[in-house]
């Protein structure tokens, strides 16, 4: 048929579909009708007119009247009862007899509803957990609008990406692209400061913004307004830290102090932000421009223009007119244009939009997203398991079950029941067992909810009032009754009652099969989780056994935020050295779980002159090394009694590989220089684990620098008990920094912190391979016990033919044996494809060993013998006499 | 007997059909009435109202003669029964009364 032919038709989908739903009887006037009506639509309205009219009218017929066909079993209306499947007095009975059911068969129902149940509440979680990771953010009105600004480069063929942007770029963007901007904000990152009111002094989180960030944010001001940051000399509150420094007193115009320097007025106090936003840590915001007036290496970087020092980040929110896109494009050579030096790296600024920030900000080193989203795909995709896993021991009982009421059915048709009425009692007690299981779900996820939130680091709230949850869930509760249902309510009431009644019912080899398959599929699943769980925690215990390269035994660190705790190196040393608690203390630029600088402009005798070489950058003093306790693979530690080392550098073992050199020792005793300024290098030492311990360290120098201080570090005397010394430590620092509170972090926690995500995620596998593990074997104990009852009077037979117990064990057991061979068979490869994709993410990475899968298969076989053997043995030990006198 | 109501559209379908004497069927019915009416029907609107005619019995149908423009199909031709006629009668009968009653027909509109 041509094109042409096929347009002067009526469209031909609305045709199938009325031929689909109209009933027989009606279709041949109705359907000609329309052709009819069609055609003279089609002349005088013109044919696309037609086609979309026809597609109206067509659904226009969908409803009962033309749908009900002729013949179906309609029966006459009579006084008592309008329709005998849907009556009242019907619908009481169907409950009646499901819930006798129920009662009746106590074991298999609560196997059926804990089963359902509990994989309901895990996929709920998981579903809410998934939600609030899309709700990300959200809280902020302008969402839609706002975007960080970022930068991508590319260095020696590896993409990166990062939001490290230079000071002048705020003052740049607001000017020249006035229109595509409603507010630019610099920000100085969101970092813990010391805030004080009288005798109240406490160590909060905040930022330093420019003026319209509030406005940004669209804070929720509880007292002051947004327009708070206009006064150099201000700041606003969040809710919560106003409370705790000015309890009930109004704070509006109170003096605040902050990091012991600056005198602030309060103008405002907003609506702490929520958990689930990337700015829940504000606590304060102060005036970018009291940041700029107090902060001279940042003046310097606004005055002179200083394009490539990446240090800070700019917030945007464009204007309702303006595209990401379109302003991404006209920013995108800006910094090259100020910075012509680094087109080396080829930098590229875009904006990053707001609903990105949270799931799909992170990138590998090709540039292939690599962020948070996957982790929500990997939980959906469990928790979709996890019900499935559910649903189809659900299924597998029911069917199991109903096999048994075959002679039920003879029974009730004989006496006159209708097949729907058959039907519909079957779809009553599913959804009966559904619904109870719902319920029970809710009060489990109830109860979950706080530990759940503990351990994914979340504050999600049981969303009592939404609509769409309880929407969702009575929708999913339908679904599941009714697809569990459907196999015993078509199948059985399909029965012809003479033959059941008569005991011939042949169900068939093949009636078993999928059940089988099902079995198969929950214990791949089941298997497949077990194995993930291994691998995740030797992967994390792969990368904790990682040498560090130094002690974190007793080693604290002390943040300098307050001007009164520089210029006294030595006095502070000498006063912590006499107190016996600390064995020593140095100062550097970083702590060691921390590398927060790196750098390029380094050369060196023998460099490769294509290298862009960038280090890590750390400024430290002579008592570093003794302090955190680094080893010597090659030369000295810095020492006060060589004068030239107040130039001196200190290398790491991977820097000197990643120079080019064969041999630590051939560098020891030569110069570096740094941006023209020579140094030493003394010695090299073991790589220090700084970063993250899944990554290969990164090439560090360490060079000897007193002013460049950021964290003290202590390491506390071994012999005594850390709360005796941190309290004498406590007194020194009291004594030289009297208007701040004495803040300290253990190395080692912090360290800890580093493997957090991976142990949540290790956590949360897990707990879910555990419940997984649990459906699955609830199912499996469930048809166990069914076959058990069904084989009743086989069993007999065999014992009084004299078969042991061993050898009855062996029948029951063999059958599910055999299908968790399969499914171990079947999860292998499927584990290994998924974890070795996993892994592939961290540099430093354990092996996919053959234990593991061994080890797996092994678990789930000795938890199947477990649950089976129970009730095979229960079975086998049967009295043939009592099993084979009942008939 | 109980007597049978019809509604406003019903009585308008079975009016339409008894004018058309005979040569009723869907499109011609739904045509016809938005010619008379100037409202929009709808088919299945009219073949509803057919079916309750038919079922009430006011109506009978037999199925014509294939056409061309129909694909082929036959259409289903409506007729007025007796009891349909005596019903169409009835109602005027009502309505012609009530209008006789009517003292002053045109202050309707004004007065409302």
């Amino acid at each position: 048929m041509s094109r042409q032919d096929e347009l002067s038709e009526p469209p031909r989908l609305a045709d199938k579909l009325l031929r689909f739903f109209c009933a027989p009887h009606l279709l041949e006037s109705i359907q000609g009708d329309l052709h009819e009506a069609f055609a003279y639509k089609a002349e005088t309205a013109g044919i696309e007119k037609a086609r979309r009219d026809y597609w109206w009218e067509v659904l226009g017929f969908f409803k009962p009247r033309y749908i009900r066909r002729k013949n179906s079993a309609r029966q006459p209306y009579d006084d008592y009862s309008y329709n005998p499947l849907f009556g009242i007095d019907m619908l009481k009975n169907y409950l009646k007899i499901a819930f006798r059911n129920l009662v009746k068969n106590r074991g298999y129902s609560a196997i059926n509803i804990g089963g359902l149940g509990l994989g309901m509440a895990v996929a709920v979680l998981i579903g809410l957990w998934v939600y609030d990771e899309f709700a990300f953010d959200r809280y902020h009105q302008h969402y839609d609008r706002i975007a960080k600004v970022m930068q991508k480069g590319a260095l020696n063929n590896e993409v990166f990406y990062n939001e490290y942007m230079p000071a002048p770029l705020g003052n740049e963007l607001a000017a020249k692209f006035a229109d595509d901007f409603e507010h630019v904000v610099m920000s100085s990152w969101t970092s813990e400061h010391i805030l004080a009111y009288g005798e109240k002094k406490f160590t909060r989180k905040g930022n330093y913004l420019s003026a319209g960030a509030p406005d940004l944010f669209s804070l929720n001001m509880k007292q002051g307004t947004r327009r708070g940051l206009k006064d150099q000399n201000s700041i606003m509150l969040s809710e919560s830290v106003a409370q705790a420094l000015f309890g009930t007193a109004n704070p509006i115009d109170q003096i605040v102090k902050l990091d012991n320097s600056m005198n602030l007025r309060v103008t405002g106090v907003y609506e702490d932000l929520p958990y689930n936003t990337e700015f829940r840590d504000l606590s304060f915001i102060a005036p970018w421009s009291l940041y700029v007036a107090t902060q001279d290496w940042v003046k310097t970087a606004i005055d002179n223009n200083q394009w490539n020092n990446n240090s800070w980040q700019a917030l945007v929110q464009i204007s309702p007119k303006s595209s990401f896109e379109a302003v991404s494009k006209k920013i995108r050579n800006l910094k090259l244009q100020h910075a012509p030096e680094t087109a080396f790296y080829k930098p590229e600024l875009f904006l990053q939009p707001m609903k990105k920030w949270h799931l799909y900000t992170g990138w590998d080193k090709t540039g292939n997203l690599d962020s948070r989203i996957q982790y929500v795909w990997l939980f959906g995709i469990i928790g979709v398991f996890v019900l499935l896993l559910a649903s189809i021991n659900f299924m597998n009982l029911s069917t199991a079950r109903s096999e048994k009421r075959a002679k039920e059915v003879g029974i009730r048709k004989a006496v006159g029941s209708y097949r729907t009425q058959l039907v519909n009692q079957f779809f009553t007690e599913s959804l009966m067992v559904v619904g109870l299981a719902f319920i029970l779900s809710m009060s489990l996820v109830i109860i979950i909810l706080p530990f759940f939130n503990e351990v994914a680091d979340k504050k999600i709230k049981f969303p009592v009032d939404n609509a769409w949850f309880w929407l969702s869930g009575l929708a999913f509760t339908l679904v599941t009754g009714i697809f569990s249902g459907i196999y015993p309510a078509f199948y059985l009431s399909s029965f012809q009652p003479v033959k059941v009644l008569k005991g011939v019912i042949n169900v068939g080899r093949y009636a078993a099969i999928p059940r089988k398959v099902l079995v198969v599929l929950q214990f791949t699943v089941s298997v497949t989780l077990i194995i993930g769980t291994i691998i995740v925690v030797k992967q994390i215990q792969h990368a904790k056994n990682r040498p560090i390269g130094y002690d974190r035994a007793g080693l604290i660190t002390v943040n300098m935020n307050t001007p009164e705790l520089y210029g006294h190196y030595n006095a502070l040393r000498d006063d912590l050295l006499k107190t016996g608690a600390v064995v020593n203390m140095s100062t550097s630029s970083t702590p060691a779980t921390d590398m927060n600088s790196s750098n390029g402009g380094f050369e060196w005798e023998g460099k490769d002159p294509n290298l862009k070489e960038n280090f890590g950058t750390i400024g430290v003093t002579h008592d570093f090394g003794k302090t955190v306790g680094w080893e010597f693979i090659s030369g000295r530690d810095l020492s006060r009694e060589y004068a030239t080392d107040s130039s001196g550098m200190v290398l790491n073992e991977k820097a000197v590989k990643y120079m080019g050199l064969k041999h630590p020792s051939e560098i020891v005793g030569k110069i570096m220089k740094w941006n023209g300024k020579p140094f030493t290098v003394v010695g090299v030492i073991r790589d220090m684990v700084m970063d993250s311990p899944f990554q290969p360290v990164y090439p560090t120098v360490f060079m000897l620098n007193y002013n460049w201080a950021n964290v003290i570090n202590i390491k506390l005397n071994p012999h005594q008990s850390a709360a005796s010394s941190l309290a004498k430590v406590a007194t020194v620092f009291r004594k030289f920094n009297p208007g701040s509170p004495f803040d300290y972090k253990f190395t080692d926690q912090q360290y800890a912190l580093k493997f957090a995500t991976e142990e949540r995620i290790a956590k949360l596998a897990s707990a879910f391979a555990i419940l997984a593990v649990l459906i699955s074997c609830l199912g499996l104990f469930g048809l166990a016990s069914f076959t058990a009852e069904q084989r009743t009077k086989e069993i007999g037979v065999r014992k009084v033919l004299g078969a042991s117990v061993a050898n009855l064990w062996a029948l029951l057991s063999g059958d599910f044996v055999k299908l968790v061979i399969l499914s171990c068979v079947i999860s292998a490869p499927v584990a290994y494809y998924f974890l070795s994709a996993w892994l592939l993410k961290y540099e430093y990475r354990t092996e996919i060993s053959w234990w593991v899968f061994v080890a797996a298969a092994s678990g789930a076989m000795l938890i199947t013998m477990l649950t089976v053997s129970y009730q095979a043995i229960r079975a086998a030990l049967l009295d043939p006499v009592k099993s084979l006198k009942s008939e | 007997m109980k007597r049978t109501y019809l509604g406003e559209f019903e009585e308008i379908v079975l009016l339409t059909v008894a004018v058309m004497e005979g040569r009723a069927y869907g499109v011609v019915l739904m045509q016809e009435i938005m010619e008379q009416t100037r409202r929009e029907v709808r088919l299945n609107q009219v073949h509803s109202a057919l079916q309750r005619l038919e079922e009430k019995g006011m109506v009978k149908s037999e199925m014509g003669e294939p056409t061309a423009e129909r694909g082929g199909r036959r259409k289903r031709l409506f007729k007025v029964t007796a009891l349909g006629q005596r019903t169409l009668r009835e109602i005027q009968d009502v309505r012609v009364s009530f209008w006789d009653r009517l003292l002053n027909p045109l202050k309707l509109s004004t007065d409302l």
